[in-house]
This record gives structure tokens, sequence and C-alpha cells, in this order.
């Protein structure tokens, strides 16, 4: 369908400096749980940069990720903005938001998420195949070196490899924006390193905005901004002078 | 209520849809069974109650004429416990109400009401006054069919006089509960009645005072019939006797008991396609359940609930579908069993057909279902009670994937991941992918059997109504006549083409093998009447020989070019062999056929002729008929076009219900499958499909990828329902193949057609039902949680 890629890729991706990616405004999240009402989020303002690299830390029940599904396209906030760009992702419609997942952000989650039924490639192809300017889907692999593993089912992969995987399906269509929900949680100490090395040679060699959810405060060294999350607000944002590589981090 | 019992009830609201469609399929098995065992009861003891009280006979045997004090002798005959003698003709009738003439079968009774063989049931008005020559008592299934009140006048040509008969009554005799002419198959019940009449009337009018053409007989309870059926024969040789038999050979009482024992195979075979699909829902359904619930087995093991609490818990469920299947499965068999005995009504005249709905039929048919719902749910149990607590509690691992089949034949490149996801996911549980197409496949085959119903009797319809028979009528004389006769018929009104044809009762033999037949004789050029095979194909009558039935054939045990014994039971009786010049595969009756020239050389007899098949002007119909009706020499006058339409308005009608109720019941099977395996699908797969609806899948996309499994088992099951259709049919065909007639194994496209188009509609509208559900996936929520 034509003229219905509504959001321009981004052609000129700085770190930092430019025009921000996101826009979000006075956003405040309410779910209805039963008779109760739980306020994730209580007016949340935050700009966000291409290319930057930004870690939300926050306990759990604070709605950091209630703010990354909110970015992503998966949830729309109760009130206030959230542009993406120039659109209003809380006015667009299901099959926008679809659109939008599938054009600009890659997701990945603790738990992986990979289809179980296909191997490390498919897995990364699926994404390929619908994708407008990806990457080729051995390339991705490649970039999270799990280049000797391609042909391997998920039940074959180690918790780290499959999160490898996951991380390789979710930049191969060359994202906008990755965002990333805790992403060492389901990983021992050794594996989690090597996802966030992974992840911040990504967020280089891609240049796409990454947004990392984690309660592990010792993995904010490795960002360019820190956002302290609790209860549904900002409670601060730091701003670090250098970024740690992820080998000199420790938890 | 226990913990235990709470969370039962709470899970079977949560699995309701789920448990609806199994219970649904439960339903139908169980309605079936109640409809089906409860009619082949009904039938059967509505047939033996009517036998046992109204006495009916075990040996019949006709004749020309023989003295009344045979009957002395005959009552001699060892194991013979009683004997009625009769007078039974068959007479024109003028019917109000009816242009065409009709048959009636006098029969004569005694002035008295009094015990006797064949006994009659007066449903309305009252016995016949003694000695009148108008009363008669009447069938009702001819009655009702003219719409004829008691105190009605019909009349009769009796002897070549015009006489009418006065309807003093009507009744119900055992000898015609499936009410027909010798040589039909189906019955014409306003054009054939039965009419019972004073003997001391009908002696005189026959030429039969002091004599009898008709006996039955019953015999003592260790007679042996093959022997008195012998040595009646030979009493009655003399006297023309046409070969006596017993009730196996009694047309209607043939009828009625094929009838039933085809009750008792439906009644068997339709119940356990349901029950079984019934038992592999269940088994699915349950299996999903314990997968999803390991941990709470886990921690019910933990806290010390045993296996067999464990195990009772989960049978619950299946015990529940059991239940509710019933709930709606009885009433609805019951509704449906009313109706099939209104049918049989309309067929088999009993002074009551009441429909059996007993405790018994229902005790077995619950415990008939929850025994295979329980075996179908102890298959999914076992693995549970293998279960170590600890391990029960921890999750289960990953799903295990390896290279399909179409890997190992290095053809993936052919195939789009979602297409990969689908086969491999067959692939992982080949076994429930089979059962599922399989249980499928039946839901085609059951409408593939009950549109058959209606492909085959079309098909009977042009063969014997279009291709066989092609007369507009068919006169039958009271006696043999000469050519005279031939040349009278010739000048009957609006006559266009006569032909002439010879009938004659005979024994055929064949070494040991013996069997009695009429042969007809026919003119080799014949137009009106021609042998048609079960293909269709004209076979043509050779100038001599006989050309045999394939069923009588078979009974004979002779080919083409043997010989068989002639024995005539008419005139005087020559013997003579005969060379079967052929066979014909037919579909009604055990017929032999001659050259009619043949035949009147074998009866040593110049041109004669039994009737004539005539072709007439349309418009010359009403004088045709006004004619026949009253002609003294004509016995009986068949339209062919009537006797088409009255079969096929009381087929149509029977058909309509039974064939609706297969439609109906295969659309529960279908959609049981499709809705049960595309919701477990949806519960295994919630996770995978909540993940590619994140990176950017549409709405639909996925639902091709959960749904495209279930389109898969739905196409294959097409083919595999053809064939088990067209195997069950086949099956049906050979079951129900009886002396009188066969069942033609024809199966149009449209059946396939039809069956094929059900399937997939119940299929699409499961399909749309999960896709409902499909749309209302929570992503945050099912992404959060670890499967």
């Amino acid at each position: 369908m034509p003229g219905l890629r509504w959001f321009a890729p981004q052609a000129d991706r700085r770190r930092e400096g430019g025009d921000a990616v996101f826009h979000v405004r006075g956003v405040t999240k309410v779910y209805r749980v039963g008779d109760v009402e739980v306020h994730a989020l209580r007016g949340v303002n935050l700009e966000l940069f291409p290319g930057e690299f930004v870690v939300l830390l926050g306990p759990s029940g604070s709605g950091k990720s209630t703010l990354l599904n909110i970015l992503g396209g998966l949830d729309v906030p109760t009130s206030g903005e959230v542009l993406y760009l120039d659109h209003d992702l809380r006015a667009a419609s299901e099959a926008e938001l679809t659109r939008y997942r599938r054009e600009h952000v890659g997701f990945v989650f603790q738990f992986y998420n990979l289809i179980p039924s296909l191997t490390a490639l498919e897995n990364t192809a699926l994404v390929t195949e619908i994708a407008e300017h990806p990457m080729n889907a051995e390339e991705s692999l490649r970039l999270v070196g799990l280049e000797e593993r391609l042909h391997h089912f998920p039940s074959q992969l180690s918790g780290g490899e499959q999160q490898r995987v996951a991380i390789a399906r979710a930049i191969a269509k060359r994202p906008e924006v990755l965002l990333c929900d805790e992403p060492t949680g389901a990983l021992d100490y050794p594996t989690g390193k090597i996802v966030l090395e992974v992840l911040e040679r990504v967020n280089r060699q891609i240049g796409a905005t990454t947004v990392v959810i984690t309660h592990n405060a010792a993995i904010a060294g490795m960002a360019d901004r820190v956002v302290h999350i609790s209860s549904g607000a900002i409670a601060e944002i730091h701003r670090n002078t250098r970024r740690a590589t992820p080998s000199e981090l420790s938890w | 209520m226990t913990a235990l019992e709470t969370k039962l009830f709470r899970d079977l609201w949560h699995l309701r849809g789920q448990l609806l469609a199994v219970a649904l399929v439960v339903a139908c098995g169980i309605a079936t069974y109640v409809t089906m065992r409860g009619a082949y009861e009904s039938v059967a003891s509505a047939q033996t109650e009517f036998y046992r009280r109204y006495r009916f006979a075990d040996v019949f045997a006709h004749l020309t004429r023989a003295p009344d004090n045979l009957a002395a002798a005959i009552a001699q005959i060892p194991g013979v416990s009683s004997v009625e003698t009769r007078i039974v003709v068959d007479v024109t009738l003028d019917v109000p109400g009816l242009p065409e003439p009709a048959i009636g079968r006098l029969i004569s009774i005694p002035d008295k009401p009094s015990p006797m063989l064949n006994d009659l049931c007066i449903r309305r008005g009252r016995y016949i006054e003694p000695g009148s020559r108008e009363d008669v008592l009447v069938s009702e299934a001819f009655t009702t069919a003219n719409h004829l009140p008691v105190g009605q006048t019909i009349g009769a040509v009796i002897h070549g006089r015009w006489e009418p008969l006065r309807i003093a009554g009507v009744a119900l005799s055992p000898e015609y509960v499936y009410e027909i002419r010798g040589a039909e198959v189906f019955p014409d019940n306003r054009r054939f009645g039965v009419f019972w009449m004073s003997r001391a009337a009908l002696g005189p009018a026959f030429n039969m005072d002091g004599a009898f053409n008709d006996v039955a007989l019953a015999l003592a309870p260790d007679a042996s019939e093959a022997e008195v059926i012998a040595r009646l024969d030979s009493l009655l040789e003399p006297y023309g006797g046409l070969g006596a038999y017993g009730r196996d050979d009694q047309i209607s009482n043939r009828f009625l008991s094929d009838e039933i024992a085809q009750d008792r195979i439906t009644g068997i075979l339709i119940p356990s396609i349901f029950l079984g699909v019934a038992a592999f829902l269940i088994h699915v359904v349950l299996s999903r359940l314990i997968i999803t619930q390991r941990g709470h087995i886990g921690l019910m093991k933990a806290f010390g609930y045993g296996n067999a609490s464990i195990a009772i818990h989960y049978l619950q469920f299946a015990l529940a579908a059991v239940l509710l299947g019933t709930l709606l499965g009885a009433p609805l068999g019951v509704w449906l069993g009313r109706g099939l005995a209104r049918i049989y009504e309309d067929f088999f005249r009993f002074p009551e057909l009441r429909f059996v709905s007993d405790v018994p039929i229902f005790l077995s048919a619950i415990l008939i279902s929850a025994l295979s719902a329980c075996l179908g749910a102890l298959l999914a149990l076992r693995s549970v009670i293998a279960l170590p607590p600890a391990e029960a509690m921890r999750p289960e691992a990953p799903a295990r994937f390896r290279p399909g089949l179409a890997e190992r034949l290095g053809l993936q490149r052919f195939f789009s991941l979602s297409t990969r996801m689908i086969l491999r996911s067959m692939e992982r549980r080949p076994w429930k992918a089979v059962l599922s197409t399989f249980a499928l496949g039946l839901a085609g085959a059951v409408l593939v059997v009950g549109f058959y119903f209606y492909d085959a009797i079309r098909y009977v319809i042009q063969v014997e109504f279009e291709a066989a028979s092609r007369e507009d009528v068919a006169v039958t004389l009271n006696e043999p006549h000469g050519s005279e006769a031939w040349y009278d018929l010739s000048t009957l009104p609006g006559v266009w083409r006569n032909e002439p044809f010879r009938a004659v009762a005979v024994r055929l033999r064949r070494e040991y093998r013996s069997h009695r037949a009429a042969i007809l004789g026919l003119e080799s050029n014949a137009r009106l009447r021609r042998l048609v095979d079960v293909n269709l194909h004209a076979v043509p009558l050779p100038p001599e020989g006989i050309v045999l039935s394939k069923n009588l054939a078979t009974t004979l045990g002779v080919s083409p070019g043997d010989t068989v014994m002639v024995e005539v039971l008419e005139g005087e009786r020559p013997v003579q062999q005969v060379v079967v010049q052929g066979i014909i595969d037919d579909l009604i009756g055990s017929s032999a056929y001659m050259d009619i020239r043949a035949l009147n050389r074998l009866l040593q007899e110049g041109r004669s002729i039994s009737g004539a098949f005539l072709s007439a002007d349309p418009a010359e119909e009403s004088r045709l008929y006004a004619v026949l009706k009253r002609t003294p020499a004509v016995a009986g006058v068949g339209v062919r076009t009537a006797t088409l339409a009255s079969f096929q308005s009381t087929i149509a009608r029977s058909l309509r219900i039974s064939v609706g109720a297969l439609v109906a019941f295969a659309c529960v099977i279908a959609f049981g499958i499709v809705y049960n395996g595309g919701r477990i699908a949806l519960s295994e797969r919630g996770h995978e499909l909540a993940s590619l609806r994140v990176l950017g899948f549409t709405q639909g996309e996925i639902g091709l990828m959960l749904l495209g499994e279930q389109a898969i088992l739905a196409e294959a099951s097409i083919p595999l329902g053809f064939l088990l259709g067209y195997g069950i049919c086949a099956a049906l065909t050979r079951a129900m193949q009886s002396e009188l007639y066969r069942m033609p194994l024809v199966i149009s496209r449209q059946t396939y057609l039809y069956a094929f188009l059900i399937v997939t509609a119940a299929s699409v509208i499961s399909g749309l039902l999960i896709y409902r559900r499909l749309c209302r996936l929570d992503l945050v929520s099912v992404l959060k949680a670890r499967e």
C-alpha cells in the first residue's frame, strides 16, 4: 500500500543533539483491575533522541514497563501526548500501531519470546520478510555472534543464545527504536554481560535509539542517560559523562 | 463444597466453550443411540406383539383350487398345529377420487369373528354382517391413503361382474404390516389395498364354493418348517400348488425383518462414530488442560492428594461433558425417535407402534458414552499420574522441534515461514493431526452417507421407472388368455403400443438348490419393458433360454451356459431343462426372463398372454382407465407415473428427516473438532502469536498462522471423508442387500460437493469464532508471563 508508510525513515541518525525522536508529555496510564484503579503512570514527560542509549531504572511496579509498552505501540496512554517524530501514537488506530511496530520498532523481552517451531535463522527471517529495508537475516545473527548456530531451534540453544537471537530478530529490520524489557533478567551473570555487550555494539553500529528497562542499577553505567522511575513518575534523569563498556560493569 | 470441587466448577466455567463443543458431540452420540436403538426396539417389539396376539401364521401356500376337505389332510401333517384355508383373489377396483384403477386383494374371512390365523385388528367400524355380499373390512393403509371413510362404497369387478363393496370397518393384519403386492418393492397404498370379505359371498363369486385357493399354517413349537413345507407341497401339487413358503419368504415379514436387522446395525454404527469422536475430543481437551495445570497438579501432589483423587478430579471433566451431552441428547433422541416412529407408520402398519424410550436405553446410552469419555480422559491422564510432584511443579521444558520432513527432503525453500511453523507443529504431534483429520473425515463421511440415500433412490428410479419400465399402464389379466385378448387390448381407447407378457410361477432347481420365482416372458424386441442392468445397459433377451437376475443366479449357483430345471407350478406343470443364456446384474428382485414365444413353448401352450404393457395417448387417459376399471378379464392395472409419484413422496418425507439429522450431526462433529483444535492451538501458541503481533504482524497474518493448521487438517480430511463415506456406503449396500432388492452404489458429484461445502462451512464458522478470541489477545500480559 503505497503512501501508507506514514513514518518517514530516519535518514540522519546522529547521537543526541538533533530533534527528539519521542516526545512524551504529561502521559498518564490508569488500569482498571476489577474494582481497583491502578495508576501506572502519573504524568510523565520525556524526550528521547536519535541513537541514544537510555536505561530506565526503577523497582518493579514503578511503571517502567508501561512506559516502554506505550513507546513501542503496544499500549496507549490514558491521557497526555506521545509523539514519534511528528506522529501521534495516542491517536493511532490498532492497524497503524501494528504498522508502526512492523516498520520502526525492535523489541527484546526478558523471556525471549522466540517461536519454538522456527530455527534461529527463521526466527530472524520472520522479521526481515515483512520489513521494508531489512538487513540479511544471517548478517544480523552474525552481529550478535551466532553465525555458528543459524539452524538451531530455540530448544537447542542456551538462554543467552536465545536472547541474542531475540536481539538479532529485533535489529534485523534496522529499527529506529530498540526497546528492551529486562533483557538480562532471566540470565546468569556472564551470559547477561555477553547480551549487554551485544546491545551496546548494536546500538553503535545501527544507531537505533535504544531503551533498556532494568532494576539492576549496575547496568545504568553503560547508558548515555539514566531515567529513574518510581511510582509512575520520573524521579530523576541522570546523564553519564562516559558510557562504560559492559565489561567494566559488575553486579 | 471441597476446594477441589470449587476448582472443578471454575475450570469447567473457564472451559465452557470447548466443553460445550464436546458435549454437543456426545449429545449426537446419545441422541442417535436413543433414536436408533429405540426405533429398533420399538419396531421389534411391535412386530413380536402383533404376530403373537394376532397369530401370524408360520407357513403359507397358494394354489389353484382345492376342496375344503383337504384341510383335514393338511392338519394331519406332523408339526402343524392349526390350518386356515382361504380364498384370495386380486380384483380391479374403482376408488372414489382415484382416476386410475386400483387393485384390491380380496381375502375370505368367516362370517362371525372367530380366532383365526392372521387375525384382524379392527381399528374402526365393525365386523362384516354374516353372509353380506357388500360388507368388507379394508386395510388401514389403503383407506388412509385414499381418505376413505367407514361406510364408503367402492366398485369392484368380481369375477366379471361389477359389484359395490361397502367399507364396514378398517382393519390391520400381521400378514400385511408392509402392504405390498408380491411383485413390487415399493408400497403404493393408494393403488393396492387388502379387503376381507365373507367367505360365503366370495366362494360362489369365484367358483370356490366348498373350496379354497390359499392356506396358512401355524406350526407346533418343535416342528420342522422344511419338512412341513415339503409335505404340504406334495399334498397341494395336484391342486395347482404354487409352492409353500415360511415366514422368511413372506413378503411383508421379509421387509419388516430386514428393516429391523438394518436398524440394529445402524443403531450400533452411527452412535459409535459420534462417541469415538467425543472420546478423541475429550482426550485432546483434557491433555491440554493437564499441560496448563501441570503446576497445580504438582502442588496438589505436594500437598498430599493421591493419584486417585487427582485422576477422579480430571475424570469429572469428562463426566461433565457426558452429563451435559445426556441432558441435551436424550430429549433430542426421544424427539427424533418419535419422528422416526411416525415415518415407520407410513411404511409399516401396527396396531400400536409406541416409540420405546425406556430407562434401560437411557442407562446404556449414558454408560456407553461415559465409558468412551473416560477412555479418552484416562489416556490423557496417564502422563500426569507418572509425574513426580517436584518435576510437575517445574514448568514444562520448551516444546522441542526438529527439522521436519520438508527440511529432510530439502524442500524448505518452497515453504513460507508460517507454512513451516504449521507443518512442524503437525509433525511434532502426528497422531493428533492424523486423528483430527480422521474425525473430520468422519463428519464428511456421515454427510456423504446422508446424501447418498438420495443418490441411490434417484438411481433406482432412473433404472426401474425410466430405463426398464417405460409403459404407461401395465394390465394384468385374471388368467392367461389367447392372442385375441392381445388384439382386444390394442383396441382400448388411446392405446399406441401394446406389448404382451406372460408371467408364470415356477420353481427353479439346480442340483440340490431350488428357488421359487416367476418367469416373465417378453417379446425380444419389447420397448416398453426392457431388461436393464445396474449400469443402465439394456440387456437383449435371447430367443431361447433364460436370463436370470444375478441374485437368483447366485442363489442357484449357476453361470451362463449352465442349465436349470424349470418346474412350472401352473396348468400341466411341465418340467424342463432350460439353458441360462445370460445373467443380469439388476437392482430389484430375483427375476427370470424368457422370450415370450420360448416361454409359451415351455408351457406347452399356444400363443398365450398374462397381460400387456401399454403406452397410451395422455388425452385418452381417463377413458382408458374407465374402461379398464370395468373390464372383467382385467385383474390388475399398474400406472407407472402414479406409482412413481407415490413412491417419491413417501421416500422424500422419510429421507428429509433422517438426512436432516445426519447433516446437523456432521456439522456438530466438524464444529467440535475445528473449534477445539483451534482453541487448543490458541492456548498452546497464544504466547508465540502475541510475540508475532509485537513484531508487527497483523491480526490477519497471525490468524492465518493459527488457523492454517486447522485449515490444512480440514482440507486433508475432505478426500479422506469421501473415501470413508464411499466405504461406509459400500458396506451399507452390502449389509442392506437382500433377495428382494439392493441399493446401487452410486454417489453423485453433487453429494461430494455438498459434503465438501458443509464441512468447509462448519470449519469456517468455528475458525471465525477462534479468530474473534484471537483479536482479544492481550499482548502485554501474555508477554509478561513465561508460558
